[in-house]
């Protein structure tokens, strides 16, 4: 599977990262090159093979309705690059206009 | 004499007998990583205060009789592991700021236990590597050969045991990054059974591969450290309630009819000739010493497990990284105009570029029209993966196959070539598709670099894989080699 650079393009900004325009190049060769070694999967026959999305058996993990101490908001906040109070801070969601 | 070698079970030994305090040895371990640290490059921070409160707290401890195993053991963790106070990276510009408002339950079971944690060890960023070569910060130096990387992810913390600035680790393993640099450092590396150590406060990389474990410098020594970090965490839905046996009962040396498999095609193509050679050596000796081996035993083909996991991990990567927008906590780009130029600029400046292309092939195998053909199709072939490891278990105790198909490698020599430095995990990575345990063990060198056998059993059987390989160290002397340094 050979990526186009609107391929490329698209996937970054699914996954919310810009790129450099000769990073564009660099991460369409090098993906497709990672792609190539998935075609092997292609020839192995899964049907009526459920698939595997954790190891072990489930069950059902409940515990005990006990009130405990969490972290305080100043302990979770400590890390914010940018804070005004209590909050996040960042920029306007929406436009003023 | 110099203690920096030294196992944990000698050091124990000086410790309940009052021979040494933890103090001096704290401060003999800060001197060694003083010396030798410039040139290997281990850590990423030195908690050189802590580490000598957490000695004194350990000497009076040890003084009140309330000892275990680990009171007063210097060591150093991965900074994968959120330790409260104590910033913590993942070796990422996105994390350098980070400081953890908890411990991770590995740090806080091995506090409780009396740990003296010396610092912070270097990886690859995110954990993703072979080389810690990805480190945002500085490479860490192979301390058998300085121009060698010493394997990943968890390359400072198997360099800086190697080279004696601490005297056990913790890693951790997606596809290898605990038994990969084991390997290459001469050490014992052990990933537990996927749900055997709670991943609370380990920064998460792939969520259904990721698992904790032991780099230390004997068989005995995991088997100490795997009895203090195990266990069901509530704090960790996939953390199993199965019962922590005392992992050194199995430490008999006796594996008179032990049942061990061998697969001829792991032992074929890629592999290196002394690597091999140095394999096949160490079975006979199992074989010497009682175990009944057959080598044509029929594994999962070990391309197939690579494919499915360069799926499979950067998919739940790029999931699990979706959380590093510059918003709560880490790096953030400051000269951005608008809330998605921020994000999208964080990301491309916090990231390094082999976490770049996972997040970005996982969102691709994820996306509209390719989750099928992709992830879907990885998931399914796990299951048959999963499926010929059992049929293995219910003939054999124990499977052996090399660790990596080569030793240590030289610096930039696959840096630039992602699919060649994945093939350093293919023996490694098929263990993590099916979440089972499994050991790397030193067996010999070539050319000065060591080299790592690796021991598999079935879920929730360490005991197997700790009884064939505390077997086998006892007798060879591989284990109690070290690097000049």
């Amino acid at each position: 599977m050979e990526l186009s650079r609107e391929d490329v393009l698209h996937i970054a900004k699914l996954a919310k990262m810009s790129l450099e325009d000769d990073e564009i190049d660099q991460m369409r060769d090098k993906l497709s090159d990672i792609l190539k070694n998935f075609e092997i999967l292609q020839t192995i026959d899964t049907e009526s093979v459920e698939p595997t999305s954790q190891p072990n058996e489930l069950y059902n993990a409940t515990k005990p309705d006990i009130v405990v101490p969490s972290l305080s908001h100043e302990d979770i906040m400590a890390n914010a690059p940018h804070r005004d109070g209590d909050f996040f801070k960042i920029h306007a969601v929406m436009d003023e206009d | 004499m110099s203690n920096y070698y030294n196992t944990i079970h000698e050091t124990h030994k000086l410790l309940k007998d009052k021979e040494i305090s933890s103090v001096e040895l704290t401060k003999e371990l800060i001197n060694r990583v003083h010396d030798v640290e410039p040139k290997v490059q281990a850590f990423v921070t030195i908690t050189e205060d802590q580490a000598l409160e957490q000695a004194k707290a350990a000497d009076k401890r040890i003084a009140e009789g309330n000892i275990t195993e680990l009171t007063g053991v210097p060591c150093l963790m991965k900074d994968i592991f959120c330790t409260k106070g104590i910033t913590t990276t993942c070796s990422s510009k996105m994390l350098y700021n980070f400081v953890p408002p908890y411990d991770a339950t590995v740090i806080k079971k091995l506090n409780d236990a009396g740990m003296v944690m010396l610092g912070k060890a270097n990886m690859d960023e995110f954990a993703m590597g072979s080389s810690t070569e990805n480190s945002a910060f500085h490479p860490t130096r192979n301390p058998w050969n300085t121009d060698c990387v010493p394997g990943g992810s968890s390359g400072g913390s198997a360099a800086g045991v190697a080279a004696g600035e601490g005297l056990f680790s913790v890693g951790t393993d997606t596809g290898g990054s605990i038994r990969q640099p084991a390997a290459y450092c001469g050490l014992v590396g052990l990933k537990p059974t996927y749900g055997r150590v709670s991943r609370y406060g380990m920064i998460a990389f792939a969520s259904s591969l990721d698992q904790a474990g032991p780099i230390t410098h004997d068989v005995t020594d995991a088997a100490i450290v795997l009895n203090h970090i195990s266990g069901f965490d509530d704090k960790d839905g996939t953390s199993m309630p199965v019962e922590v046996p005392d992992y050194t009962k199995a430490l008999t040396g006796d594996i008179k009819g032990m049942k061990i498999g061998v697969s001829s095609e792991y032992l074929s193509a890629g592999l290196d000739d002394d690597v091999k050679e140095a394999i096949v050596k160490g079975i006979k000796q199992l074989e010497t010493l009682g175990a009944d081996v057959n080598w044509e035993v029929k594994l999962p083909d070990p391309k197939a497990a690579l494919a499915v996991y360069y799926i499979i991990a950067p998919s739940e990567a790029s999931a699990n990284l979706a959380r590093y927008d510059g918003v709560k906590y880490g790096y953030v780009y400051p000269d951005a105009a608008t809330m998605w130029d921020t994000m999208h600029l964080t990301r491309a400046k916090g990231f390094g570029p082999e976490v770049k292309r996972r997040i970005m092939i996982g969102t691709y195998a994820l996306s509209a029209g390719y989750y099928d053909a992709y992830y879907l199709k990885a998931q399914k072939v796990r299951t048959l993966i999963r499926k010929q490891f059992d049929e293995a278990f219910e003939k054999y105790d124990v499977i052996v196959t090399p660790t990596a198909p080569s030793t240590a490698f030289k610096f930039g020599d696959k840096i630039n070539d992602p699919v060649s430095m994945y093939l350093s995990d293919v023996y490694t990575i098929p263990v993590n598709i099916a979440g089972i345990p499994a050991m790397s063990v030193p067996c010999g060198f070539s050319k000065g670099l060591p080299i790592g056998m690796q021991f598999i059993a079935k879920s929730f059987n360490e005991e197997a894989i700790l009884k064939a390989a505390y077997a086998y160290e006892q007798s060879t002397n591989w284990h109690s080699m070290h690097p000049e340094i």
